[in-house]
């Protein structure tokens, strides 16, 4: 009974509301508004036919490995980064104010930017990835290691934790929370910022067909990519949770016991 | 050696200026290209040049206007809606997958769409903009609302609190951090897409002067644009920052900064 409740609750209000696109959709003649059966109908040709030369294969794949290839980098450079940066107060004072303001610049206007350094190619929207989702990754690991307990670090300093073995198993750990909080956004301005390198110049991508199909007036292609693009975001936020869930799971399990008692 | 008051503002500022100059000399020596990456001297000078004429302030407040008209739908409207699920706890179970699965859409999905109803005109990134700003906001309250205190909302309700009462005096206290969270979080990621509409779409703003420079070959210009909008962005989160610190006074997170 439970159970069927919480199926029930869970998919309740999406099979309601897909219902009702369906329903208010039918018949539909506005151009840009096609009914939500032609565009299921538009779905599987427009993505899934032509074997190796299907759409999500040619357009998809690249576009995945631009996003993994960046935000992968700017978990890399922002950990390694912000711990180094993170670990002595003058070093952070020094660099707070200009990575504040790196921060600051919306990462979108990058595009332009970088494309005058790398050209219009994989390098440029790898580089712009990577330049848009490193500053919440970085900035939250300098804020993640300088809020390490004090009380950790005096016991770490008692039992002579010293340099890596100290990074490793007193700094990286306490640090974590916060630097998955940065991954997070990082990743949301990381889909953001692979769409918009493909809309702004490529030869293959989501982004590109996308905005390929709206061009052509593909009206009912152009959705699917709108669908697309938004199971996309959905996929990789719940991969992101099933990993945080992993591998913050003793975080999680304190906070919890911290609210029971 | 002691850190005293002044010294951290000040190696900041040390920073700032190491990373000025370092602009200036890769180009200055030919490590890049001067094409590539003009020097921070020529930049600058080129953004006082800017600041003087009336096109780029045209620009700067087209940029606020759609920024601040987007930001304060969505946040209002993730309000009520927040307040709403707070209250009734069947609708916020109904809903909590619903909104799971819309969040994660990158708005700019949306871009092909509002090309085709609006055009280059503002109203594509209001769109934008309201889209990506509300799911930040109304998360946060959800958040805070099902963090409200079980017995004050009890002792509430034995004092026949209204409705109106409960939301003033149990749920929008406990709240208020939250949604001052999504709102600062609101704030940053309006502005990007802001940006990206008038970048992508050509709607008028800074966004598109930076594709118009960038295009005509103009790069300190681009570059002088940039920097804007990376000010504009400091300010913003300066400001929130500002707000959050005024109206979270009471609040333990902001006056632990204090004791």
């Amino acid at each position: 009974m439970v159970l069927i409740k919480r199926t029930a609750l869970l998919v309740g209000l999406p099979v309601v509301s897909l219902a009702i696109w369906w329903l208010a959709s039918a018949g539909s003649t506005d151009p840009y508004f096609p009914s939500l059966q032609k565009i299921l109908a538009a779905f599987g040709p427009t993505w899934f036919e032509g074997g190796s030369g299907a759409r999500i294969l040619v357009d998809g794949v690249p576009s995945l490995l631009r996003l993994l290839t960046g935000f992968l980098l700017a978990v890399v450079i922002g950990v390694l980064g912000g711990v180094a940066i993170g670990l002595t107060t003058r070093v952070r004072a020094f660099f707070e104010p200009t990575l504040e303001l790196m921060r600051a610049i919306p990462g979108p206007v990058l595009v332009p930017i970088i494309s005058l350094f790398a050209g219009i190619g994989d390098g440029m929207k790898v580089a712009v990835i990577v330049t848009g989702c490193l500053w919440p990754i970085l900035l939250n690991t300098v804020e993640g290691v300088r809020g390490v307990d004090p009380v950790m670090k005096e016991t770490a300093r008692s039992y002579h934790m010293r340099g890596l073995f100290r990074i490793r198993h007193l700094i990286i750990p306490a640090a974590l929370p916060p630097i998955f909080a940065g991954m997070r956004q990082g990743l949301s301005v990381g889909i953001i910022l692979m769409v918009i390198s493909e809309m702004f110049a490529a030869s293959n991508g989501l982004g590109f067909s996308v905005v390929q199909f709206q061009r052509n007036f593909a009206i009912p292609q152009m959705w699917t990519g709108i669908l697309v693009l938004g199971l996309l975001g959905v996929a990789m936020s719940m991969i992101y949770r099933v990993i945080e869930r992993s591998t913050l799971k003793w975080y999680h399990g304190m906070r919890e016991s911290a609210k029971e008692s | 050696m002691k850190i005293n008051r002044w010294m951290l503002p000040l190696l900041g500022v040390l920073g700032l200026l190491t990373f000025a100059a370092v602009g200036e000399a890769l180009p200055r020596f030919g490590i890049v290209r001067e094409d590539d990456l003009p020097p921070t001297s020529i930049v600058l000078t080129r953004l006082i040049e800017m600041l003087g004429t009336a096109d780029v302030w045209r620009a700067i407040g087209d940029t606020v206007v759609v920024w601040a008209l987007g930001l304060t739908i969505a946040t209002a409207a993730a309000i009520i809606l927040g307040f709403l699920l707070g209250l009734f706890a069947p609708l916020r179970a109904a809903t909590a997958s619903t909104v799971e699965f819309l969040r994660p859409i990158p708005s700019v999905a949306l871009i092909p769409l509002v090309v085709l109803l609006f055009g280059p005109r503002y109203e594509s990134g209001l769109v934008l903009v309201i889209y990506a700003a509300f799911w930040q906001v109304l998360v946060q309250m959800m958040y805070g609302v099902t963090d409200t205190d079980p017995v004050a909302d009890e002792t509430a309700r034995s004092y026949h609190f209204s409705i109106w009462g409960r939301i003033r005096h149990v749920l929008w206290p406990t709240a208020l951090p939250y949604l001052m969270t999504g709102f600062r979080l609101a704030a940053t990621v309006a502005l990007v897409l802001t940006v990206t509409a008038q970048l992508l779409i050509g709607t008028p703003g800074l966004g598109q002067l930076i594709t118009l420079s960038e295009s005509s070959g103009q790069v300190p210009t681009t570059y002088a644009l940039v920097l804007i909008t990376g000010l504009m962005g400091v300010l913003v989160n300066l400001g929130v920052r500002w707000v959050e610190g005024r109206l979270l006074a009471w609040h333990p997170s902001i006056r632990a900064e204090v004791l």
